[in-house]
């Protein structure tokens, strides 16, 4: 596109600095938990290992140079129709500092069935998140205070944003009435 | 003798006409203090999240409109930004200057409709009337630039929909010239109201460090005095170069909650004004032929034109594999769009960050040891739309 490096500059150089002191600072504490670490459109993301996923959480909020206080988003990913698609599952976080003005995405990558550390104690707010994620994925969040379904019914069987559950066929979960 | 206690379960909602559409509550109460308060959601859930995966980029931008339907335009805002980032384009100044005016109108808009209602809520009856008398110019605005009142669809991939229509400065000026007093006319009949402040000084306080952790945003965490704002900690659309300040609260209770929301719009009057003045001709769109569809008198006489209609018409664009994550600050706080795309002309997963979801946890934090009587405050002072609550 014609544009396409106005995304890129100047402010951004700056940007992608400060986002490498981030980087630099989960390397050094967590090298064996990083997975992988990705930037585009100067945005940074970083994989973590699922058993880590607390504890760098921790650091990231408690350290006085990131200072992640402010956990944005928390939401999921299904990978089923993404060419690498295993694990299916990424459950993905974007983590603000109100005091340095960045911005991080963490992941985590599960499969079926498998959980994923809650971080409600380190982020109150991901309590809902985590549900609305276990309510569309069916991912569970094992220590979670409460997780139950928040959108859709309780009793509500499947779960809507997986890539195999049908846009417009929905399980009929009233009665007819009799003619 | 002791006599035995027993708390009473209050299930509050979801018709009951403070909770501001259908939002359940359970209420545990012990006489009138409520000792525990759950949410309940999910009534109005839509899908919309689960539709634009099946819809192509630009055929979405209607199913936006109709989270925040209080703020259509923020919505649709957050939407083509975050494509537009993925694309990594960025739409000519004309479009950028038109997109803050009308958004900043609707922060004003959406803050008449929480002003009306929360004052009615309140017992202030009078006040909504003259709010949705402010509330409806606005509304003409919308009517007159995309002609639809509501769900105005009016922002694109890469531009806009139409350049505005011929009267359309004067008729913003208008609105602009009188928006002051009218302002002021509220304010004189709530902010020293011996009522209105018993209603809610002190009510509904919530701490800044708790405020952070629940991830309570917008209106609601600089009432906390946290100077968290979109606009100016990552300007986008060119916000960079506007004069506006950001309105603090001290206290983080329903009054300050108040005071916050009443100086933004006076903010927003302030922004729409320079951006009536940075109004300049030119272009509304980028020029790419394979993103924004060519002007249909070309379609008869260019070959091309007709290629690049019919190819976006049937197939539409593709966007770059890969995710982005484009907050805003819409009325209610940030608004956050992350977008994965996997290459193809439809999103592979949006998710949108809805405000008024992360601001409605908080409020079992905020009524939890007050009175019944002041749930009710409470809920109007978060200013919630359920309809992007539950998407």
């Amino acid at each position: 596109m014609d544009d396409a490096e106005d995304w890129g500059t100047e402010e951004g150089e700056e940007a992608q600095a400060a986002e490498g002191i981030v980087l630099q600072r989960l390397r050094e504490q967590f090298a064996e938990a990083l997975v992988d670490v990705k930037l585009w459109r100067n945005e940074s993301s970083a994989i973590l290992r699922r058993q880590d996923l607390v504890r760098a959480c921790r650091f990231l909020r408690d350290d006085p140079d990131l200072a992640f206080d402010f956990l944005s988003d928390v939401t999921g990913v299904d990978r089923l129709m993404l060419p690498e698609s295993s694990p299916r599952f990424e459950v993905v976080y974007h983590v603000y500092s109100i005091q340095h003005g960045r911005r991080l995405r963490l992941k985590v990558r599960v499969d079926e069935g498998e959980a994923v550390p809650t971080v409600t104690e380190v982020w109150p707010t991901a309590n809902w998140h985590e549900r609305e994620v276990y309510d569309m994925f069916g991912v569970p969040f094992a220590g979670h205070p409460d997780l139950r379904r928040i959108l859709m019914p309780d009793d509500w069987e499947g779960h809507p944003l997986r890539k195999d559950y049908p846009v417009e066929a929905s399980p009929k979960w009233w009665e007819e009435e009799p003619a | 003798m002791t006599t035995p206690t027993r708390t009473m379960t209050l299930n509050m909602g979801p018709q009951h006409p403070s909770t501001h559409g259908v939002l359940r509550l359970v209420l545990e109460l012990d006489g009138e203090v409520v000792l525990g308060c759950t949410p309940h959601i999910g009534y109005l859930h839509t899908g919309i999240e689960k539709g634009l995966e099946s819809k192509r980029y630009q055929q979405g931008i209607p199913l936006t409109d109709r989270m925040d339907y209080l703020a259509p335009l923020s919505n649709n805002l957050a939407y083509v930004l975050a494509i537009e980032k993925a694309l990594g384009v960025v739409v000519p100044d004309r479009a950028q200057v038109i997109r803050v005016l009308l958004t900043e109108l609707t922060r004003i808009k959406s803050h008449l409709v929480w002003l009306g209602t929360h004052a009615l809520d309140i017992g202030a009856m009078s006040v909504f009337l003259y709010c949705f008398r402010e509330r409806e110019q606005i509304l003409d605005m919308y009517e007159a630039v995309s002609g639809q009142r509501m769900m105005s669809t009016y922002f694109r991939v890469g531009g806009l929909a139409a350049d505005l229509p011929p009267g359309f400065e004067d008729q913003v000026q208008a609105f602009l010239q009188v928006f002051p007093t009218r302002l002021q006319e509220y304010e004189d009949l709530l902010t020293h109201n011996p009522l209105w402040r018993q209603r809610t000084v002190g009510i509904g306080t919530i701490k800044r460090e708790d405020a952070i952790a629940l991830g309570l945003s917008g209106p609601g965490l600089r009432a906390c005095g946290v100077a968290y704002d979109v606009r100016k900690a990552h300007p986008y659309s060119g916000y960079e170069r506007y004069q506006f300040e950001i309105p603090l609260g001290k206290t983080g209770d329903v009054f300050d909650r108040y005071q916050v929301r009443m100086a933004e719009m006076r903010q927003s009057h302030r922004i729409a004004h320079q951006g009536l003045q940075k109004l300049s001709p030119g272009p509304i769109n980028v020029a790419d032929p394979k993103l924004v569809p060519p002007a249909k008198p070309l379609l008869k006489k260019s070959m091309e034109a007709l290629i690049h209609h019919f190819k976006l018409y049937s197939e539409g664009f593709h966007v770059p594999a890969g995710e982005v994550y484009l907050p805003i600050e819409a009325p209610k706080g940030e608004l956050g769009c992350y977008l994965v795309s996997d290459g193809g002309p439809r999103p592979y997963r949006v998710h949108f960050r809805p405000p008024s979801f992360v601001n409605l946890q908080s409020l079992s934090k905020m009524v939890e040891g007050r009175l019944v009587a002041d749930v009710v405050a409470v809920i109007g002072s978060l200013d919630i739309v359920l309809g992007e609550i539950d998407r």
